[in-house]
């Protein structure tokens, strides 16, 4: 990440104190008097407390129609992201769609060619389901130097929701698949009608054509009236505002599985079609901006997640990875989830050094950056899942490690 | 007898691979026609036109040049031209010169997505010709060679052997 965009994220997320640390209890005086003051009256579309001000990180942008906004990680709670707050990753800005009219056509190497109203689509039998999904671009900037400045910074290009939509074999069972498709190709209704390819086994296996996220339609930003879920794999795959699926027999190489979104090695070559979110995990609280307000007890939070299924441990160090604590993982834990951990811990005021790893249900341990560098060298910019420690000072004030 | 008994559990089990739910209307042809703009890398969905790089200058210039370069090298978007033999170096040049692996894909982005604030504008031969152009100037081929549906997917791009299949893991020990 150039230094001068590393410089607006520092700007734009600002220093946060830690929430309850900022003024002693009581500072507001009038802990004494009852509540009488009557309130405003029902309203039909709920809204934050006026006291909340938790945002998207926003770059400047010259053409902010391409670009990404991130999750504020160290402001939300448990494993959902608020709709509002889910990561932007845009290629040709946000269409505004009519679901009256919009609609998916599902063709290529099938028996009938068909197309769905979002009508139909929501007629038929659906499943809902919680997945992150997470830009393959998120920490790219670690890969060069780990300097992400802030848990949005570094790791905000992950979000996790409640998906709802037509599991997308049945859609292909009903137009017919032929054996000779192996893929399909997957194209959205933005200007650059953004596409992607996906191999048959993944489209059968457990990807969703949506329509709703976390209890309501997706958000426009998120592909309304319809987005293609396909859990585990990079962000890019799950294609937004869906208009149609055409099933092919080989990937068609499209600009987004060559030229971007393709890790290139230390030796010139590069992978091409790495789908998969391996684990990773970041401590949220506290994190890079904030500011403890003095020694004492302070529980230590954050998320893990791993595009291979289930988190199976999370553990935490709090001297520089010299010792390891293990942390407790809130159930149910969800394959292609966040999982959220958290340890109490008491700080003793003295600099320390906070990281956590993760650990897969397929026994995949989070790795670190030098691992990661060995491995790929530093020019990969995608799938970097490397631990990140954060550097907490005497006075409180915390740092990128 | 049991030929036609044979027969009619033929058509049953034929029948049980048929839509469940009966939802969606068959899409026509015309429809497909319309939608379906994928060019794949061998050729396939590439329409009837033909262009030059000597046919290209003229919309290059005026399309492309404020966001790519007057030369293609990239001033406010990305670099079109450059970039052969850094793929493995410590700055490395992504280019469609040094990295892009197939030349049908430039026809399928240009035709999907460019120019930006105005995606489609071009026609075939404008976009053979553009295509034609980004190809000539990365020194693939030559002023004159024409592309079309059928010698677009023929160009060899100087990195189509430059990519590998996903290898991880390659990192994360496993725990036993």
């Amino acid at each position: 990440m150039p230094n001068k965009r590393r410089r607006s994220f520092l700007q734009l997320s600002g220093i946060a104190a830690l929430a309850g640390c900022s003024s002693p209890p009581g500072a507001q005086g009038d802990e004494d008097k009852l509540p009488s003051a009557l309130g405003r009256p029902i309203s039909a579309y709920g809204e934050r407390s006026q006291h909340e001000t938790a945002k998207r990180v926003v770059p400047e942008l010259k053409r902010p129609q391409i670009g990404s906004t991130r999750t504020p990680l160290a402001a939300i709670e448990g494993i959902i992201t608020p709709s509002s707050l889910h990561f932007e990753r845009h290629h040709a800005g946000v269409p505004d769609l009519n679901p009256e009219t919009h609609t998916l056509l599902i063709h290529g190497l099938v028996e009938r060619p068909l197309v769905f109203s979002v009508a139909e689509l929501k007629r038929l039998p659906s499943a809902s389901h919680i997945y992150f999904v997470e830009c393959s671009g998120n920490s790219g900037g670690e890969w060069k130097a780990p300097g992400g400045p802030t848990a949005a910074a570094g790791f905000g290009l992950a979000s996790c929701s409640e998906w709802t939509g037509v599991p997308l074999q049945l859609l292909l069972e009903e137009a017919g698949l032929k054996k000779e498709g192996k893929w399909l190709v997957a194209e959205g209704a933005d200007a650059c009608k953004m596409s992607r390819s996906l191999p048959i086994e993944k489209a059968l296996d457990d990807c969703l054509v949506a329509y709703a996220q976390n209890g309501e339609a997706i958000r426009p930003e998120q592909g309304y009236p319809l987005r293609l879920v396909v859990p585990g794999y990079e962000g890019n795959v799950n294609v937004k505002w869906l208009r149609q699926i055409k099933v092919v027999d080989q990937p068609n190489q499209t600009k987004d599985e060559t030229s971007k979104y393709t890790d290139l090695l230390a030796d010139g070559s590069s992978r091409q079609f790495t789908f998969l979110m391996d684990a990773k995990s970041v401590i949220t609280t506290p994190s890079g901006g904030q500011k403890l307000s003095g020694p004492g007890f302070q529980e230590i939070r954050g998320l893990a997640w791993s595009g291979r299924g289930v988190i199976e441990r999370v553990e935490v160090s709090t001297d520089a990875g010299k010792t390891w604590q293990r942390a407790i993982l809130q159930e149910p834990r969800l394959p292609k989830a966040f999982t959220r951990f958290r340890l109490p811990w008491t700080w003793d005021g003295q600099p320390a050094e906070i990281v956590a790893r993760a650990t897969d249900g397929t026994g995949y341990v989070q790795p670190t950056r030098e691992e990661l560098v060995e491995a790929r060298g530093i020019n990969s910019a995608y799938h970097y899942n490397g631990l990140k420690s954060w550097k907490i000072a005497a006075d409180g004030s915390v740092k990128n490690g | 007898m049991a030929k036609w008994l044979l027969g009619a559990l033929f058509l049953t089990a034929v029948s049980a691979q048929g839509p469940k739910y009966k939802l969606g209307r068959p899409a026509t042809p015309q429809q497909i026609q319309t939608t379906d703009q994928f060019v794949s890398p061998d050729g396939k969905g590439l329409p009837a036109g033909k262009g030059t790089a000597a046919a290209g200058r003229d919309i290059y210039s005026r399309r492309c040049a404020r966001c790519h370069g007057a030369q293609g090298q990239g001033d406010e978007e990305a670099p079109l031209v450059g970039g052969k033999g850094t793929l493995h170096s410590p700055k490395p040049l992504k280019t469609v010169g040094s990295y892009w692996p197939y030349a049908t894909t430039i026809y399928d982005y240009i035709h999907r997505a460019m120019p930006f604030d105005n995606p489609g504008l071009l026609d075939a031969n404008q976009t053979y010709s553009v295509v034609a152009l980004i190809l000539h100037m990365n020194g693939i081929i030559g002023e004159t060679d024409e592309m079309n549906a059928q010698t677009l997917p023929k160009v060899k791009m100087p990195n189509r052997d430059g990519f590998v299949r996903d290898t991880r893991p390659d990192t994360g020990k496993k725990r036993k």
